[in-house]
C-alpha cells in the first residue's frame, strides 16, 4: 500500500518534471491566434477561403520568403526570439451564440493572444464582444457592417472598408465623377434596389443618404425579399422610372442577383450603369449567368489583375495558387493581410500581453507597397479601430470574368459605359 | 383585403404596358405555381397526408435536369419525360417505404415522416452537390418574344403552356380513366372502395407517383429560367401549401386556379403596393379565406 503511494508520487513528480522541462529546452515559443470562421453551414465555401488566406500568411511568417511583406524575410517573430505563429481555427456555423462560445473557449482554454473572424457581421458582433469583455484584441478583416465600429470598443480593429465609408468618401465623390470625366454622359438620377435584411438595408440607406448629400437624386428605392420565387414586380417598378434612371445601385446576394439579371434581360431593362455593392463574389454568380453578367460593376478590395502592376500581388497569388490550387480572392486576401497585420503588431509589442498588442496595433503603420489589398496603407483610427486607409477597387465583368477597371491608373480593362442595351448584345 | 397605405406617389407612371406586362408575367408564373400545387393537392385529397418533402421533390427534378444537361448535354426539353418518370418512381418508392407504414398512425407522426424525408433530401443534395447555385446556361428554349413594348420570356411561356397541358392531362386522367375513377373512389371513402375491390395500396402508390410526377414536370420546366440549389424547393413549396389551402383541400381544379391567382396577386401586389410586401398580399388573401371559408374556395370539407 505504502509502496504504491510512493510510486504514484514519484510517477507524478516525474510527469511534472517532464512538463516543466519542455519549455526550458529553449525551443522557440508559439504565439497562438484564434480564428473563428464559418467552416460548415451555408457560408462554408467562404469560410474555407478565409482559412486558406490565413494559413498562407502563417506559413510566410514562420518561414523565410523574399517578399516585401512585414515578417516575410525572417523566420517567426524576431522580437520574440523567433517564436512561431500558430492559428487555432474554430467553426461558428453562422450561429452568433456558437461564435461567442468559441471565442470564450479560445480565450480561456487555449489562451490565445488575439482573435480574428468572422465574415458574417451578425456573428462577428457577439464574438468580438466576448473578446472585448476579456480584453483580448480582435481583428476583423472581413465583416463590413458599419455598426461594428460604432460600439466604442477598445480592443476591436477592422482593416476592411465598410459601406458607410465607401459611399461617403468614394462612390459619389471619386468614382462617378471619374467616369463622367473620362467617358462623358451624365449621372444624376439613381435607382436603388436592395434585399431587405441587415446588409441590404444598411447599404441602401448609406448609398442613398450620401447620394442625396452629394447632389444626386434617388428616383426610386425598392426593397425586396431575397428568397423570391419571381421578381416581376420589382423589375416593373424599375421600368416605371427607366427613362430617368442614370444608374442602378443594387445590394443583392448571389441567388437573387442571378434571377435579377435574367429578369432584366427578359423584360428588357437597360440602365446605363449597374453597380452592386459586393454580393456577387461567389464564383457561382458568373458560372450561372455566363455572358448575361457582362458589364456589371462591383466594388472589391482585391483583384488578381492588380498583379500586373504590383509584383507582390503576383508573388503571393502564385504561392497561394501552388498551395491551394485557386487564385486569391477578396476573402482570402483580406484575411491573409489580417494575419500579417496582427503578427506584425505582436512582434512590435514584443510580448503576448493583450494590452501591449492593442497599443502596437494602434501604432500600426504599414505602407501600401507592403499590402496585397487595394488599401492605401494600414493605420487604425484610435477611437473606432477602423483602418482609415482602406480603399476599394471597381471591378467590371468582361467576358464572364471580374476585371479591374477603376482607379483608372491601375485598370487592366477599359470601363464599359454606358452599358450596351440587351438588344445590342450578341 | 386590408391594404397598407399606397407608397407610390406618382400614379401616372403606371402605364398600360407596365400593368399589362405584370399581368402576363404574373399569369405565366402562376401556372408553374399551379402545377406544383396540384401535385400536393392530389396526395392530400387521396389520403389526407401533407407531403412536406414536396419542395425537395421539385429540387431533385431540377438537379436531375441540371446534371442531364451538364454531363450528357440533354436539353431540359428532352429530359422532361425523364423528370416525370423519375419523380413518379420516387413518389411510389416514398409511398411503399415511408407512407405505407404510417398511414394509420397519428397526424403528428405523418408530419414528421414527410418532414424528415424533406430534411434528408435537402441535406443529401447539399452533401452530394454542395450549396452552390447552378443554372442551365443555354437551353433550347431561350430568348424572349416582343409584342410592342411587352416582353414575354420564351422559357416562361413554354413552362406555362406545358403546365396547362399537364393539368388538362391530369384532369382527363382523373375523371375519364378507370384508374382515375378508382383514385377518386379511394379518396372519397377508403373502406368502401376496398370493399368494391379496389386495391387501395396500388391506388395510393399511384396517387403519390402522379402527384410527384406533377412537381417533377414543374421542376424541369423551372430549370430553364430559375437557379438551382438545394434549398430551391422551400419557397415554391410554401406557395404550393397556400395554393392548396386557398383552392380547397382536395380540389384539383381549385388548387390550380389558386396557384394562378397567387402568381397574379404576387406580381400585382408587388407593383401596386411594394415589392417588399408581395408575399404579404398573398398571405393576407390566404388568411382572409381561412377566416371566411376555412375549407378553401372550392373545398369539399
Amino acid at each position: 500500500m505504502r509502496t504504491g503511494k510512493i510510486l504514484l508520487v514519484l510517477f507524478l513528480a516525474m510527469g511534472l518534471c517532464a512538463m516543466l522541462g519542455t519549455p526550458a529546452n529553449a525551443q522557440p515559443k508559439e504565439i497562438v491566434i484564434g480564428g473563428i470562421w464559418p467552416l460548415t453551414g451555408p457560408s462554408a465555401p467562404t469560410g474555407v477561403e478565409c482559412v486558406q488566406g490565413a494559413k498562407l500568411a502563417m506559413e510566410i511568417i514562420n518561414g523565410k520568403f523574399d517578399l516585401n511583406l512585414p515578417l516575410a524575410r525572417t523566420e517567426g517573430l524576431p522580437r520574440l526570439g523567433g517564436a512561431k505563429v500558430k492559428i487555432l481555427f474554430a467553426d461558428h456555423q453562422n450561429i452568433p451564440d456558437k461564435a461567442m462560445g468559441e471565442a470564450e473557449r479560445l480565450i480561456t482554454q487555449e489562451k490565445v493572444s488575439s482573435l480574428m473572424g468572422c465574415y458574417i457581421s451578425a456573428v462577428t458582433a457577439p464574438a468580438s464582444q466576448a473578446a472585448e469583455r476579456r480584453k483580448i484584441p480582435f481583428l476583423d478583416a472581413d465583416a463590413i457592417a458599419p455598426t461594428l465600429i460604432k460600439r466604442g470598443f477598445k480592443y476591436f480593429f477592422r482593416v476592411t472598408q465598410d459601406d458607410e465609408i465607401w459611399f461617403r468618401d468614394f462612390m459619389w465623390t471619386r468614382f462617378i465623377p471619374d467616369i463622367i470625366r473620362k467617358k462623358g454622359g451624365k449621372v444624376q438620377n439613381v435607382a436603388v434596389l436592395h434585399e431587405n435584411t441587415l446588409w441590404g438595408v444598411d447599404a441602401a440607406r448609406y448609398g442613398s443618404e450620401y447620394a442625396k448629400k452629394h447632389g444626386f437624386n434617388v428616383v426610386t428605392q425598392i426593397a425586396y425579399p431575397a428568397r423570391s420565387t419571381s421578381l416581376i414586380s420589382e423589375v416593373q417598378k424599375l421600368k416605371m422610372v427607366e427613362k430617368q434612371t442614370d444608374m442602378l445601385l443594387q445590394a443583392s446576394y448571389t441567388a437573387d442577383g442571378i434571377l435579377f439579371m435574367k429578369t432584366f434581360h427578359e423584360m428588357d431593362y437597360n440602365p446605363p450603369l449597374i453597380f452592386n455593392d459586393g454580393g456577387y463574389r461567389e464564383p457561382a454568380f458568373l458560372e450561372a449567368l455566363g455572358k448575361k453578367s457582362d458589364y456589371i460593376l462591383q466594388r472589391d478590395e482585391f483583384s488578381v489583375d492588380m498583379g500586373e502592376r504590383k509584383l507582390l500581388v503576383k508573388q503571393v497569388n502564385d504561392l497561394y495558387k501552388k498551395r491551394f490550387g485557386v487564385d486569391l480572392n477578396t476573402n482570402s486576401a483580406r484575411n491573409f493581410m489580417g494575419v500579417i497585420i496582427l503578427a506584425d503588431a505582436i512582434n512590435r509589442a514584443g510580448s503576448t500581453d493583450p494590452e501591449a498588442i492593442r497599443l502596437a496595433l494602434l501604432a500600426t503603420k504599414i505602407p501600401p507597397e507592403q499590402s496585397i489589398c487595394s488599401w492605401e496603407g494600414i493605420e487604425f483610427d484610435p477611437n473606432s479601430g477602423q483602418n482609415i486607409k482602406a480603399v476599394s477597387l471597381m471591378l467590371q465583368v468582361h467576358d464572364g470574368r471580374w476585371r479591374l477597371v477603376w482607379p483608372f491608373d491601375i485598370a487592366v480593362k477599359e470601363l464599359v459605359y454606358p452599358l450596351p442595351k440587351w438588344s445590342e448584345r450578341k | 383585403m386590408i391594404l397598407p397605405p399606397v407608397i407610390q406617389k406618382r400614379t401616372s407612371m403606371f402605364t398600360t404596358e407596365i400593368i399589362l406586362q405584370t399581368l402576363i408575367s404574373g399569369l405565366l408564373m402562376g401556372c408553374v405555381y399551379a402545377l406544383v400545387a396540384v401535385g400536393l393537392c392530389l396526395i392530400w385529397g387521396l389520403m389526407e397526408i401533407v407531403n412536406f418533402a414536396h419542395g425537395q421533390f421539385m429540387m431533385l427534378a431540377m438537379f436531375m435536369t441540371f446534371w442531364m444537361y451538364t454531363l450528357l448535354g440533354v436539353d431540359p426539353l428532352f429530359s422532361l419525360p425523364l423528370g416525370a418518370v423519375l419523380l413518379f418512381l420516387i413518389g411510389i418508392a416514398t409511398y411503399f417505404f415511408i407512407i405505407k407504414g404510417i398511414l394509420y398512425t397519428t397526424f403528428l407522426a405523418q408530419i414528421f415522416a414527410t418532414f424528415g424525408l424533406g430534411v434528408f433530401l435537402h441535406s443529401m443534395a447539399q452533401f452530394l452537390w454542395t450549396a452552390n447555385y447552378r443554372s442551365i446556361q443555354n437551353p433550347l428554349i431561350a430568348g424572349r418574344i416582343a409584342a410592342g413594348k411587352i416582353f414575354i420570356g420564351f422559357p416562361h411561356l413554354a413552362a406555362a403552356v406545358m403546365c396547362v397541358i399537364g393539368f388538362i392531362f391530369l384532369y382527363w386522367f382523373i375523371n375519364k380513366t378507370e384508374i382515375g375513377l378508382a383514385l377518386q373512389a379511394a379518396s372519397e371513402d377508403r373502406e368502401a372502395a376496398s370493399l368494391m375491390g379496389i386495391n387501395s395500396n396500388r391506388i395510393f402508390a399511384m396517387g403519390w407517383g402522379i402527384g410527384s410526377a406533377c412537381v417533377g414536370v414543374a421542376g424541369v420546366l423551372l430549370s430553364n429560367f430559375f437557379y438551382i440549389f438545394p434549398e430551391v424547393g422551400f419557397t415554391f413549396a410554401l406557395i404550393a401549401y397556400v395554393a392548396v389551402a386557398l383552392g380547397g383541400f382536395g380540389s384539383i381544379p381549385g388548387s390550380f386556379i389558386a396557384g394562378v391567382f397567387i402568381g397574379l396577386v404576387e406580381a400585382l401586389g408587388g407593383l401596386f403596393i411594394d415589392p417588399a410586401f408581395k408575399y404579404f398580399s398573398v398571405y393576407v388573401l390566404y388568411l382572409a379565406v381561412v377566416f371566411i371559408r376555412p375549407q378553401g374556395l372550392w373545398g369539399r370539407y
